[in-house]
């Protein structure tokens, strides 16, 4: 699933950022920011004009992402509860750490 | 006082990443003691400052770019980086780092700090914002994190007076050690979100993930519906107090300006001397006074918008319209606010990041119908177009005002598209701006990001408009008119005969020889042009009467086609060169500003001639 098709809210995990082009310099920049497998990450809104661009939440910080930027991102949905406020320990069970490895 | 002259200074860098309250930190260090200036080639602003420690130490301060990463995505970046590396030519390398972090949000800003160590520079890291921290629950363990991170960890909170204390004992002190250089690239990102991970877990303790506040303002802010009636009522007090708040202060400037040049003139004897100083050197100096008051008006928002944390989230609501064209969000206000004037537009595009999204809106900027156009506009609308009722509700004279309007936004669209593809480099460029979290704008820093701005313009911008107008005075006074002349002595002088030979030129587009000469000084603001047209036909008195003499005697010589013409010349014309003076200043480029002059001219002409054709056919 990718970060685009996430729905409002929801918290997932990333899974992996992958490039778009050989070398993604935004690939890398939004690894540079914090989006890195493990991570939780989650829609805060969408732009008031075709969805588009969207707020994610990664770690304390929010940021504006083009959906062409956020489809670099894939994600898992964390659990089926949703909510705003995840405590910084559940993105780090073992599970999630496997899984990269 | 020049720092050449102590050697021993201690030369230090400010490095961090976007909204980490760098730039506080920089004021609080240096107080108004800032150069700004730009990078030797490019338009990053290069600011540096000179502080003494209690010690009396002179310690010089570069406020690098802010940075996510030293993989240089932007020119802002590659800056730092070079600099980081002491590989900017002209730019020694920094003898200590001072590696500036948001306390509120160390996951983020760690990161760059263990790119930072890497390079092997003495360094210290600086947790601003701690205050913040405190508020809201966060602790941090500054020893652990020290002995972790293995550099000094201070705590500074940049906008209070001593805020910055813990720092500046730290420069009387030898340099600490230099961390073991490595590759840049020898740790991939995710071993380094691990490390910050690990950094966290032992020096610091978090309570909840986010502050409730930002949480409940963006649920506001960036709602599809009230986000944006916020940012149009937002929007609409600040376009109102830019045009309105500005108009008195401007009034004063000229009425004090012509003021001083009657007092002058008075005590002068008539002669060369005294047009030279009172029409040339004098009035040249009101036209560059004169705009200070838009600008200081537009900075007073955009820097408190900017400061507050609202201006990302602005470009955020209004990213999707903007792209279409090629533009960003971020070019909204800059646009905008031209509409007021393309001075202070064109100097608000600071504000975008991207270089190329930069350039297109400083391009397309004066396309926004400015305040200098309604003169004009009112003065041929009023004698050519009849007021009379279309459609039962709508006046015609408004509806080509408003047309007016229309044809500059759309051509700045079409524009800003056409640039698009015609780039080479067609990738697109990411969005992927952080949305920082709301502050409260300190008003130090609000006073020094104005005087800044007030400074700049003052002296880089204004040594030009200044030139060219004492150039376009020497144009319409020389030569004198030979005695016994019958026409007004502009006709006589080097602009009437340029105006004149320009006839041949314009004649295709339908103006005539009294336009083309007036065309010449109306080169200085396009609001001169109807005191220029006034002087070519002879008319004197103040600028109301003369006005009011002007309609009806153009509306008995011209043609209705030359009138809409002229209209069309003026929505695209760049007749001002105080913008053509602010976009090489601020571009850093002189062909970038004959390039916009010359597509300016191009539009103009070309619009002219349709208009002016497609009248003849229809009267």
């Amino acid at each position: 699933m990718r970060l685009s098709e996430l729905s409002r809210r929801t918290v997932a995990i990333v899974k992996s950022v992958d490039d778009a082009t050989p070398n993604d310099p935004v690939a890398r920049r939004l690894r540079d920011l914090g989006f890195v497998p493990g991570e939780t990450v989650q829609i805060i809104t969408f732009g008031p004009f075709g969805k588009d661009p969207l707020v994610a939440q990664v770690g304390f910080t929010r940021f504006a992402l083009r959906r062409s930027e956020a489809d670099r991102i894939a994600v898992e949905i964390a659990s089926a509860t949703i909510s705003s406020i995840v405590p910084a320990s559940q993105a780090d069970t073992p599970d999630a750490a496997k899984r990269i490895a | 006082m020049s720092v050449a002259q102590h050697p021993s200074a201690l030369r230090i860098a400010l490095v961090g990443n976007p909204n980490c309250g760098k730039t506080a930190l920089f004021n609080r260090l240096t107080g108004s003691r800032q150069k700004v200036a730009n990078y030797a080639g490019v338009t990053v602003e290069r600011k540096e400052g000179v502080f003494t420690s209690p010690a009396g130490r002179t310690v010089r301060i570069l406020d690098l770019p802010g940075a996510y990463s030293l993989h240089s995505a932007s020119l802002d970046e590659a800056i730092t980086r070079e600099v980081c590396m002491g590989q900017r030519p002209g730019e020694a390398r920094p003898d200590l780092l001072v590696s500036v972090v948001d306390a509120t949000n160390l996951r983020l800003h760690l990161r760059f700090v263990l790119e930072l160590r890497r390079l092997g520079l003495p360094m210290v890291v600086v947790l601003n914002m701690s205050d913040a921290a405190a508020r809201r629950g966060i602790l941090i363990d500054r020893e652990a994190l020290s002995q972790a991170l293995g550099v000094p960890v201070v705590q500074t909170v940049a906008v209070k007076r001593d805020g910055a204390a813990g720092l500046v004992r730290l420069f009387d002190e030898s340099l600490p050690p230099a961390p073991p250089a490595q590759p840049l690239d020898s740790v991939s990102e995710f071993d380094t979100h691990a490390e910050v991970k690990r950094l966290l877990d032992i020096a610091v303790t978090m309570p909840t993930r986010t502050a409730r506040f930002d949480d409940a303002m963006d649920r506001v802010v960036l709602h599809p519906v009230f986000g944006l009636v916020i940012l149009a009522v937002l929007l609409f007090f600040m376009f109102q107090a830019v045009f309105s708040w500005a108009a008195p202060m401007m009034d004063g400037i000229e009425a004090g300006v012509h003021w001083f040049g009657e007092w002058l003139g008075a005590m002068l004897p008539d002669g060369m001397l005294k047009s030279l100083l009172v029409d040339g050197l004098i009035a040249g100096l009101g036209s560059v006074v004169v705009f200070l008051p838009q600008i200081l008006i537009l900075f007073l928002f955009i820097l408190t918008l900017e400061e507050s944390g609202y201006l990302p989230r602005a470009a955020f609501l209004l990213d999707r319209l903007m792209m279409g064209a090629g533009l960003s969000g971020r070019s909204f206000i800059p646009l905008l606010s031209s509409f007021a004037c393309a001075i202070p537009g064109i100097m608000a595009t600071r504000t975008i990041q991207d270089p190329r999204d930069r350039l297109t809106t400083i391009l397309v900027a004066p396309l926004m119908t400015c305040s200098a156009r309604l003169p004009v506009y009112a003065l041929l609308i009023g004698a050519f177009i009849p007021e009379r009722t279309v459609g039962g509700m709508f006046n015609l004279q408004g509806l080509v005002l408003f047309a007016l309007y229309v044809a500059g936004i759309v051509s700045a669209l079409v524009v800003a598209y056409v640039l698009k593809w015609f780039r080479r480099d067609r990738t697109d460029h990411p969005l992927l701006m952080e949305l920082p979290s709301y502050r409260v704008p300190n008003p130090r820093d609000i006073a020094i990001g104005l005087w800044e701005r007030a400074r700049i313009f003052l002296s880089r911008v204004g040594k030009v408009i200044l030139t060219l107008t004492v150039l376009l005075w020497f144009l319409a006074s020389f030569p004198s008119p030979p005695a016994g002349a019958t026409l007004p002595p502009i006709d006589y002088s080097f602009a009437g005969m340029i105006g004149q030979a320009l006839e041949h030129v314009f004649a295709p587009i339908g103006f005539n020889w009294q336009i083309c000469v007036a065309l010449v000084p109306g080169l200085a603001a396009r609001e001169v042009a109807v005191g220029a047209l006034a002087t070519v036909y002879a008319l004197s008195g103040s600028y109301d009467t003369v006005a009011v003499q002007l309609a009806p005697m153009i509306a008995a010589q011209w043609s209705l086609a030359t009138a809409l013409s002229l209209l069309a010349w003026y929505v695209f014309a760049p007749q001002c060169i105080s913008t053509l003076a602010v976009i090489r200043r601020e571009t850093n480029s002189w062909k970038v500003m004959a390039a916009s002059a010359a597509y300016l001219t191009g539009l103009a002409y070309l619009a002219s001639f349709i208009t002016y054709r497609v009248a003849l056919m229809f009267s």
